[in-house]
This record gives structure tokens, C-alpha cells and sequence, in this order.
């Protein structure tokens, strides 16, 4: 078993450097064939790993390969951790990275860097798989910086886009504003324990809970702090209220990177480290009830956003990020497992509905404006219905009583009632429910509303000049927002065929396919495992619960009409999007809405203006001061004193010895000889 | 095996002899020239390999110093010469980085090839004996012998203003080599003795120490550079030609980082710990000032000198830090740099070459024609940045933990470092690298030749072997450490 783990690892690195540095010797294909290989490979082996560990006697374990850092206590080690958690992180990441691979043979045929992306593709992975394999905070950090590494790389990946590489830097440098807030916390877990394995820590919390930290003249609850600090790192890497920016930008990069990195694997890293800091968390009331708000904060914000975004990818981004606010606000009420559900059934849909507008936008030759979409459900057949299973999935629909649904049914639902039953003492809770039922209906709008605006009424395409530019469209948007638009060449207009949409190869609708029954059954079959009867025998102590944290188990036990709440919410927003999109006659009705332009439209259009917030703010002080230093402070300042101020006196004095001549060098050598001269004449004296 | 550590230090004269007598032998031509290069090479490649053998030989859980030699001199003074787990590295590091810029400068230095190569040898020499030296008046004559080849480099084989830039050099050490030879020569005085180890041990009164503190920092600051007598810096690298940028990135500023570990800290330990709140002060001003800095640099060489000042940032605060983490850290830090700034300089080396300007706005969608360019220049600017995996990362994060042990407030700016170091970073690989091709002088440029794949290659072995398994090196400086903050712990009653 241990070497099957380091297969699984490894596997990925190794054919993403064969791919990176051999990849024009040895060809398109075979680079192809290795990555996506190796990562079949990987996912094989991981579903056994997952299965012995289900129903077969497997037990954690940690493999250690090689000392990282050791100096005095601060000891890591690269290892690869398995137990529950990191075995449903081990399938959830080699299923959809697998599948990206197969399905980006197709969606990147005619792309000349191939080798390139699927190097970078296959090094994400093991990057993801080095972080959900962590036994300490470094390789955690590790895999934590490598992913935001790989995303740098792919969002950038058509680096002749001035948009993209722009894109790429805004991700990778508000992740960075996130890993700030991890790599204190890191420090100060390592200063309160004094380890940073977490084998180590976690037995330490409860006797620590109490311990105070005095900062500034004031007196903190030390797991709070550091658990809040930790908390910043996983609000930049999934994307949460404030940090958030970053993701609908880095939808620049090419569909399936959407897919695996931006909605399936990498931004729920956040999400993973929480129920992995389960142990931490239980003891950190207050920073508990911060990642709830947080995240419900951002469910509501990225929901309403949503609604009004024409981009298909957009849109699908800001639900990603909403449905990431669920996972969070699950954490702060203390339902881990709830959030790992969520986070395993979202995968599956999410990806699926990524790859789905992938197929769209691959068939409507890279157009992403739905507004020029419509009618595709004849066309793309295959697309159509899944999409509509993803999109079923996504918005819960299910049957409470019979307690059968699709996937988001049974993982949503568990979060929305874990939150009324945590609810009932901690009004922070009951906030995130009554947000976490509204967003419901949010999500189910916005995601019909893609099917609809995508698959059905009119056909907008026809009379169309397929024009490229028509990203003119934005009237109302501001300048500080970068236009997403996924395709390597910004006027790459040489298809070369007509411009009837088509469907997609097989190639790329088999990973939809095989997606699809993910979204379908992924819940029905391993909800008694996450959150039901088998619950505490699978997590089998991965995820720690408090002695007074009964939270599962309540939510299992709330009124009849709480588990009802979300599905009436989530029809209720099929119902006004079917009015909006399908009945004939309003077909207007969603574009004079946009139109009128009202007050709520275009700050919801505009992304709240966090965008012009930020770049008003923090991107203007840094040049502001950036340039006050350098030229108020190192030139007038610090060469005016010194330096020049010297020379322009020495210069005055030269000039009246009229010594100027002389070379700086040998005044140097000189005043140096000088210096040895009297040493040495000062050490005889000395030394007699 | 005695005298291993003398051979290695003069090794490189031996190649001076070997230089003049070939050029007396056959004049001064392109043929001598041709043969120098060689010569240069193979006396720098020698030193590396006894180099190699010091630290194959080096016992590393000795603390304290090893293959000593010490030979009277003249008048009482002695050559003192050893080696401990702190010094030892940056021996090997010096050796390491020479042939590199051997080979760095093998055809953009067209004029007094000889003398240039001399330069280089000679400063070979002086270095590595200021690693080396236990005896204060010979690291003296090292430390400032060594900066005379620097200013020939700088002055010689320089840009327009060289003759600027070589002066404010020189302004700026002058002050602090002043101070410090007034202070070494009160040392000898009080303690009768110009031995380190014996000094290392000697017990100066507090008063005493805060100005011996005081005058060695003003010379060690100047030199590593600490904000604000950090400006020389970045003129004199951009005035460099891009071997002097190596060595002067790589291996010179170190010298004053090593001046803390070896005198500051054991020799002062009171006065160290009187000042830590100064040095706290200045490292994290030097961090985020010059980050911000950087951020705004139109000239690619300048940008990287000030992301230098702001790295040493990290290693004055790790040193001052006083435990483990922070010292390990800081010595690590300034391995790392060395290697990674060095590398950067020689990748605005090969573009400067084939365009002769360091402007970045001349430039833009180099991936374009020059993809193993690309490939290189992206993972010394990821090694810049600190990220986990390559050696830039285990100095930050060890010097942040140490910090944050003694002083939470410098630990949090210094983290915003890692921000800041990405919006600087990333943005000069962005103008210079992605894009289109706007520039029609750019149209024609070549990747990457054979010579500058030989040179990047071991520093890219470097940065990712450290960056995963920097054990290799903080197994060596271990037990050294261990003995200095123990001995500064004692002295302080911490």
C-alpha cells in the first residue's frame, strides 16, 4: 500500500516532467499519452485505495520519504499522509484531473503548445495531491503555493493575451495576500506548540485552548488567533468575500483548467484544510463564527453576482464560489463532514458543467457571450442533457421524504440543516441558514438560467457576423474589469468553416458523460458515509468534532419543513427563470431588465466594485509609495545627504586643490594602506 | 589534512602566475586571450573541486573550527586560518559562483581580457580568505583587500556612469571601514590578542561593546546592504558588467552577513541584544520599502539589486533573532540568494548581450522566440519569490519563524514581504517575457546557446536540490549554530 500511495503521487510529477522538458523532442501525442496515463494511473489506483479503505480494513498511515527542513523543533518531513480525508481528496483530484486530461485531447486539438499545457496540467495535480498528502504545515505549504503556482502558469497560459498574463498575476498575487495570513499562522502554531507536524499539535489543543496571546496591549485567545490567521490563507485559495477577485478573472485561462483547478479540486483546498484543522478549529469559537459569516457572506455576494453575468464561464465561477462560501459556513457551524460532502458532490457537477460550457463554447467557436447563445439543445444533444444533469444537481432538486435526489440535494441540504440546528444556540448559524435557503433559490435562477439562455428559446447566433469583437458589449462595466474570453488568440478568427454551432468530439463528451453520473449518484450512494449511519466509521477520526459539537447528528433531527425550505427555494428560482427564459414573449424581458440599468443591477453587475475598490486603494498606494521611496526617499533623501551631498562637497574642495584628477581607485588603495600601515604599527606596540 | 584550506584560498594565484607568464610568453593577443579564458577556467574549476573536498572532509557535528592552521608571523601577528559550519558554506559558494562568471563573461568581455581575468582570480582569493580568516587583522586585509578588484570591475569593464557608481561604492564602504579599523584596533588593544576564537570568547564590558557593535555594524550594513545606506547598491549593479553583478549579488554582500554571525553576535552578545530592536526596525523597513521600490524600476538590473536589499532584509532580521530557526535560516538565506540572484543577473545578462539595453519596456514577448529562456527565467523568478520547492523558500520561512519568536510585530511586515515580492516579481517576468512581439529588434533574437545552458544548469540544480532537500546545508551549519546561540544565549541571560 505504501508504495501504491507514492505511485499515485508521483506518477503525475514525473509525466509532467517527461511532458515539459522532452515534450518537442518526443511529440504532441506521446506527451499526451504519458500525462494523461500516468494520471489514469493515479486514478485507478486511488479509487482502490479509497475502496480498502471504505469497505476493505485498510488504516491511516503515514509514508515518510525524505527530510524537508529540520531545525531544532521545526521538523518536516515530505511524507504522504492517508486517512479519510486525504483519501476522498485522492479521488476527487485523479478522477476530474483524469478526466480533464482525456477531455482536453480534444478541446485543445488545434492549440501548438500542447505538450506545455498538459506538463503544467499533470504538475498541478501532484502539487494537489502533495497538498491533500500533508503530515506537517511545510509540505502542506508546499502543495498549497505549488497549486497557485500551476494556476499561475495556466490561467497565463496563452501568455501572448495581455489579459491572460494579467489575469494570472492578480491570482497568484492575492493568493499571496492569503498565504500571508497561512504563513503566520503557521508561525504561530509553531510558536504556541512547538511543532509543526500535525500529529504532533492536535493531541496539544485541548490542554492549550485556554492560552492567551498578549499582542499590542491586548489579550487574545491563542487558537483563535492562529486559526484565524489560517483561515486568511484558505479564504485566498477558495476564493472567499474580500479575496475572492482573483477566481472570475482566471476564468482567462483554457476551459478545462476551469474545470479542474477553479471549481473541482484547487480552490476547495481551503475548505480540505479546515476539516483538516478540525482539531484546531472545534477550540476557536470565535474564529469558527468568522468563517461562518464569511462564508455565507460570500455565498449571498457570489450568488448575487451571478444572476447578471452574460459570460457563461463567468457565471459558473461566481456559483463555484458561492457553492465554496457553503463548504465554509458547514465549517463554522461545526459540520466538517457536511462541508467535505458538499466539497466531494461538487466536484463532480461543478466540473461537469465547466467541461459542459466548454463543449458549448468549443461548438459555438469560442464564443462565451450567452447572449448570442440559444437553441443549442438540438445541436448539441449530448451537451444538452448534461448540462441539465449538472445543472439538476447544482440546484438540489430531490424528494425529502423518500430522501432521494441528485448529488447537491443530499450535501446542500445537509449544510442548510446543520446550520438550523446549529443555529439553535448560535445566532451566527442561524444567519448562514437564512442566507444558505435564499442562495438556494439564487443558485437554482442563475443556473436555469444557463441551461435556458444556452439550450433553448431563439437561436441568437444565426444572423450573427461571429465577430470577435463584439466584447464591446460591456457599456456599463468599468475598466478595472478584465474581460475573460477563452481562446489563445484575441482575433483568431481562421476556423476556417461555417459557423453553425456543432457538437463536440467524443473524446470530450465521454468525460461529460462519465461526469454525469457522478453528479447523479455521487450523493444517493455515499451520503450514509460522509454525514449518515456510517459516518463516524468512515472518517474514522480524520475529522474531529468537539465533546459538545452534536451538529450532524441534530441535523438529521431539524422540522420537517427546514428540510423542505431549500428545495421550495430552489424551484421557486426554476420557476422564475423558466418565466424569464422559456415562455415566449419574454424573451426581451432579461435584457430590458439589464437595460434599465437600476441602481442594484449594476452594482451586482459590477461585482459589488470590489475591482475599483481595490485597484482605488491598495494597487494605487503601493505605486504612490513605491515611487515616494524611490525617488523622494533613496534620491532627494538619502543620495541628497549622502552620497551626492558628499561629492558635490568634495567635488568644491577638489576643485580648489585642484586634485581632481586623481582616480577614486587609488584614493581607495590609498586610504586603505593607510589603514593597514597604522595596524600594523599599533599591533607592534600591542603585542610587545 | 592541514593546509587543504590555504591551498584552496590561493589556489586562484596560482592561476594569476600561471596568466602573466603566459601573456609574457606570447604578448598580447586574441590567441593569449583565448588560451586565458581556459586557464582562468580550469584554475577556478580546481578550487571548486578542493573546495569540495573541504566540506567532504568537514565533520559537522564539530562546532567549533576546523582544519586550523596558524603560522607566526611577523612582529606577534599570526596567520590564522579555519573553518566552522558557518563559514564553510559560503566557501563553497564562492567557488561555486566563480566559474560561472568565468564562463558568464567568455564573450561580452572584449577588452583587457587578461586583466579582467586577474580581477576575477584575485577577488577568488580575498573572498575566500575572509570566510576563512581567525585573525582580525588578516580578515581585515581580506575584507577590504577584496574590494579593490571589485571597484577595478565596476570602473573598468563598466556601463556610462561607472565612474558614479564606483564612487559611491566607495563613499559608502569608506565610512565603515573606517569605523571598523579604529574598533579592531581597540579590540587588540584591550584583549591583547587578534585571534578570533580567542576573542569570540572574551568577555568585553557592555559599555565597551555597544560602540565595538556599533562601529563593526557600520561597516557590515553598508556592506550587506541594510535600508538606508542600501543606494550604492543598485548603481554599482547596474554599472557591472554581468559577472561583477554575480559576484557582487552573490558573494559580497554576504560578507556582511557573515560579519554579524562571526563578530557582532559572539563577540557583543549584549550590545546585539541592546541593538535588536534597531536591526528589527531597519530589516523590516528594508523589506517593504524596497519591494515597493522595485515594484516601480524601469531598468531590469535595478529591480533585482533592490529585491537584494530586501532578501538581506530577511537575513539581518534572522540573525539578530537569536535562536536557531532565525540564524539556520539567515545562513540559508544567503546561500540561497547567492545562487538565485546570481542567476538572475546572468538571465538579464543574456538578453543585455544581445540587445545592450536593460530597459523594461524595450522588451516584451521574449517567450515568444526564446522558450528554454522563458522556462529558465521563470524558475529563478519563482525562486525569487520564495516559493516552496526551490531554495528561495526555506530562508524566508525559517528566518519569519525565528523572527516571530522574538518579535511578532517585525515577523508580520516582514511576512508582507511575500506579497510584495510577487507583485514586483511578476510583473517585470510579465513586460519582459509575455505578450506579443511589438519590438522589431526583437524579431531576430536567439534562445539560449549551448555556453548559457552550461551556466544556468548548475544553478538551477542548486536552487531546486535546496529548495527540496535543504537539509544537505542546514545539517552542515547545524551544530556551528547551536553553539553560537548557545553562547549568546548564556552571554545574555536568555
Amino acid at each position: 500500500m505504501q508504495t501504491l500511495v507514492t505511485i499515485i503521487v508521483f506518477a503525475p510529477l514525473l509525466a509532467a516532467i517527461v511532458a515539459g522538458l522532452f515534450g518537442r523532442r518526443i511529440g504532441d501525442i506521446a506527451s499526451q499519452a504519458i500525462t494523461t496515463g500516468g494520471l489514469i494511473l493515479a486514478c485507478v489506483l486511488s479509487w482502490y485505495v479509497f475502496s480498502q479503505w471504505t469497505w476493505g480494513h485498510l488504516e491511516a498511515f503515514t509514508v515518510d520519504l525524505l527530510p524537508f527542513i529540520h531545525v531544532g523543533n521545526f521538523v518536516s518531513n515530505w511524507s504522504i499522509r492517508i486517512d479519510a480525508l486525504s483519501a476522498v481528496m485522492l479521488i476527487v483530484v485523479t478522477t476530474v484531473s483524469a478526466l480533464v486530461h482525456v477531455y482536453s485531447w480534444g478541446y485543445m486539438a488545434h492549440d501548438p503548445d500542447k505538450p506545455r499545457f498538459f506538463a503544467y496540467l499533470s504538475l498541478f495535480t501532484f502539487a494537489m495531491l502533495a497538498l491533500v498528502t500533508a503530515a506537517d504545515f511545510m509540505q502542506l505549504f508546499f502543495g498549497w503555493e505549488g497549486v497557485g503556482l500551476a494556476s499561475y502558469l495556466l490561467i497565463g497560459f496563452w501568455f501572448k493575451k495581455p489579459t491572460a498574463s494579467a489575469a494570472a498575476i492578480k491570482a497568484f498575487v492575492v493568493n499571496r495576500v492569503g498565504d500571508f495570513g497561512f504563513a503566520l499562522g503557521i508561525m504561530t502554531t509553531f510558536w504556541a506548540f512547538g511543532s509543526i507536524q500535525f500529529a504532533e499539535i492536535f493531541p496539544q489543543i485541548a490542554a492549550g485552548a485556554a492560552r492567551t496571546w498578549e499582542f499590542a496591549g491586548h489579550t487574545f485567545p491563542l487558537v483563535d488567533i492562529a486559526c484565524f490567521l489560517l483561515f486568511i490563507g484558505a479564504m485566498g485559495k477558495s476564493a472567499q468575500f474580500f479575496l475572492h477577485t482573483w477566481l472570475p478573472d482566471a476564468m482567462e485561462g483554457p476551459t478545462p483548467v476551469s474545470a479542474l483547478i477553479h471549481a473541482a479540486t484547487m480552490v476547495t483546498a481551503g475548505v480540505y484544510m479546515l476539516c483538516l484543522l478540525s482539531p484546531m478549529f472545534e477550540y476557536a469559537p470565535v474564529a469558527k463564527n468568522i468563517v461562518a459569516v464569511i462564508g455565507a457572506v460570500t455565498a449571498l455576494f457570489a450568488a448575487t453576482v451571478g444572476l447578471t453575468q452574460n459570460d457563461i464561464k463567468r457565471v459558473i465561477a461566481y456559483s463555484t464560489c458561492s457553492q465554496l462560501g457553503y463548504m465554509f459556513f458547514a465549517a463554522g457551524v461545526g459540520a466538517y463532514q457536511a462541508a467535505m460532502f458538499h466539497l466531494f458532490t461538487h466536484a463532480f457537477f461543478k466540473a461537469l458543467l465547466f467541461l459542459g460550457a466548454g463543449s458549448v463554447i468549443n461548438g459555438m467557436h469560442h464564443e462565451q457571450d450567452m447572449r448570442k447563445y440559444g437553441a443549442l439543445a438540438k445541436l448539441l444533444p449530448v451537451t444538452f442533457i448534461a448540462m441539465t444533469v449538472g445543472t439538476i444537481a447544482i440546484t438540489g432538486l430531490g424528494f425529502p421524504p423518500l430522501h432521494l435526489g441528485f448529488a447537491g440535494f443530499y450535501s446542500k441540504d445537509t449544510i442548510i440543516e446543520a446550520a438550523f440546528a446549529a443555529g439553535g444556540h448560535n445566532g451566527v448559524a442561524m444567519f448562514a441558514w437564512a442566507i444558505g435557503v435564499l442562495v438556494a433559490g439564487l443558485t437554482s435562477f442563475y443556473s436555469w438560467r444557463v441551461a435556458f439562455f444556452t439550450f433553448n428559446g431563439q437561436a441568437r447566433w444565426g444572423h450573427d457576423d461571429h465577430a470577435h469583437d463584439a466584447h464591446g458589449h460591456d457599456d456599463h462595466a468599468s475598466s478595472a474589469q478584465i474581460e475573460t474570453h477563452d481562446e489563445p488568440l484575441p482575433n483568431g478568427d481562421d476556423h476556417g468553416h461555417d459557423h453553425t454551432p456543432h457538437e463536440s468530439p467524443w473524446v470530450m463528451l465521454v468525460p461529460l458523460i462519465l461526469l454525469s453520473i457522478g453528479a447523479v449518484f455521487a450523493g444517493f450512494f455515499f451520503v450514509d458515509y460522509f454525514v449518515g449511519h456510517h459516518e463516524a466509521e468512515f472518517w474514522r477520526g480524520a475529522i474531529f468534532n468537539a465533546p459538545t459539537n452534536h451538529v450532524l447528528h441534530e441535523a438529521h433531527e431539524v422540522d420537517e419543513w427546514v428540510k423542505w425550505s431549500p428545495l421550495v427555494a430552489s424551484i421557486l428560482g426554476l420557476a422564475i427563470a423558466a418565466w424569464v427564459y422559456l415562455v415566449k414573449g419574454n424573451e426581451r424581458l432579461g435584457a430590458k431588465l439589464a437595460a434599465r440599468n437600476g441602481p442594484l443591477y449594476v452594482f451586482f453587475y459590477n461585482k459589488w466594485f470590489f475591482d475599483e475598490l481595490y485597484q482605488a486603494t491598495f494597487v494605487r498606494l503601493a505605486k504612490f509609495l513605491g515611487d515616494l521611496f524611490w525617488k523622494g526617499g533613496d534620491q532627494k533623501l538619502i543620495d541628497g545627504l549622502g552620497p551626492d551631498g558628499v561629492s558635490a562637497v568634495s567635488y568644491e574642495v577638489g576643485r580648489r586643490t585642484g586634485k581632481l584628477q586623481s582616480g577614486y581607485v587609488y584614493h581607495y588603495a590609498f586610504v586603505m594602506l593607510l589603514g593597514v600601515a597604522g595596524l600594523l604599527t599599533f599591533a607592534l606596540y600591542a603585542f610587545r | 589534512m592541514t593546509g587543504l584550506l590555504s591551498l584552496t584560498t590561493f589556489a586562484p594565484l596560482v592561476g594569476v602566475a600561471v596568466l602573466l607568464a603566459v601573456r609574457a610568453a606570447s604578448g598580447d593577443n586574441a590567441k593569449t586571450d583565448a588560451l586565458a579564458r581556459w586557464i582562468a577556467l580550469a584554475t577556478t574549476l580546481v578550487t571548486f573541486a578542493l573546495s569540495i573536498l573541504l566540506v567532504v572532509q568537514f565533520d559537522a557535528k564539530n562546532p567549533g573550527f576546523q582544519f586550523v592552521e596558524d603560522v607566526a608571523w611577523f612582529a606577534g601577528l599570526h596567520y590564522r586560518m579555519g573553518v566552522d559550519g558557518i563559514s564553510i558554506l559560503f566557501v563553497l559558494l564562492t567557488a561555486f559562483l566563480l566559474p560561472l562568471c568565468i564562463i558568464a563573461g567568455w564573450k561580452s568581455i572584449d577588452k583587457r581580457i587578461v586583466e579582467y581575468l586577474i580581477c576575477f582570480l584575485v577577488l577568488e582569493t580575498l573572498v575566500i580568505g575572509v570566510f576563512c580568516a581567525l585573525d582580525l587583522i588578516l580578515f581585515y586585509l581580506f575584507f577590504e583587500g577584496g574590494l579593490v578588484p571589485m571597484f577595478l570591475i565596476i570602473g573598468i569593464w563598466g556601463g556610462k556612469r561607472r565612474v558614479y557608481a564606483a564612487y559611491k561604492f566607495f563613499l559608502y564602504t569608506l565610512l565603515g571601514s573606517v569605523l571598523m579599523l579604529a574598533a579592531i584596533l581597540s579590540m587588540i588593544a584591550i584583549a591583547h590578542t587578534s585571534s578570533i576564537p580567542v576573542l569570540m570568547t572574551y568577555k568585553f564590558a557592555p559599555w565597551l561593546q555597544t560602540w565595538l557593535w556599533l562601529a563593526f555594524f557600520a561597516s557590515f550594513a553598508v556592506k550587506m546592504p541594510m535600508w538606508p545606506v542600501h543606494t550604492w547598491l543598485p548603481d554599482a549593479h547596474v554599472e557591472a558588467p554581468t559577472a561583477g553583478s554575480v559576484i557582487l549579488a552573490g558573494i559580497l554582500l554576504k560578507m556582511g552577513g557573515y560579519g554579524f554571525l562571526r563578530f557582532s553576535l559572539p563577540m557583543f552578545p549584549n550590545a546585539s541584544e541592546v541593538f535588536q530592536p534597531l536591526v528589527f526596525t531597519m530589516s523590516a523597513i528594508a523589506i517593504v520599502y524596497t519591494s515597493l521600490v522595485a515594484f516601480r524600476q524601469t531598468d531590469i538590473k535595478k529591480l533585482i539589486a533592490y529585491s537584494s536589499v530586501a532578501h538581506m532584509g530577511f537575513v539581518t532580521m534572522g540573525i539578530f533573532s537569536g535562536n536557531a530557526q532565525g540564524e539556520q535560516g539567515a545562513i540559508f538565506q544567503m546561500l540561497s540568494h547567492g545562487v538565485i540572484s546570481g542567476a538572475l543577473f546572468l538571465c538579464v545578462g543574456v538578453v543585455y548581450d544581445r540587445m545592450h539595453t536593460r530597459e523594461i519596456a524595450f522588451y516584451g514577448g521574449l517567450t515568444n522566440r526564446m522558450p528554454w529562456y522563458a522556462a529558465v527565467f521563470m524558475l529563478f523568478t519563482m525562486g525569487n519569490v520564495g516559493l516552496p520547492g526551490t531554495s528561495g523558500f526555506v530562508g524566508e520561512i525559517l528566518t519569519m519563524t525565528g523572527t516571530y519568536q522574538a518579535s511578532t510585530w517585525t515577523a508580520i511586515v516582514a511576512t508582507t514581504g511575500v506579497i510584495l515580492s510577487a507583485v514586483y516579481a511578476l510583473n517585470l517576468y510579465r513586460r519582459v517575457m509575455f505578450g506579443e512581439i511589438v519590438n522589431p529588434d526583437l524579431k531576430t533574437i536567439t534562445d539560449l546557446d549551448k555556453r548559457e545552458i552550461l551556466i544556468f544548469a548548475p544553478l538551477i540544480i542548486a536552487t531546486l536540490v535546496l529548495g527540496v532537500y535543504p537539509n544537505l546545508v542546514l545539517n552542515l551549519t547545524a551544530s556551528s549554530v547551536d553553539g553560537l546561540v548557545g553562547a549568546w544565549r548564556a552571554a545574555v541571560g536568555g
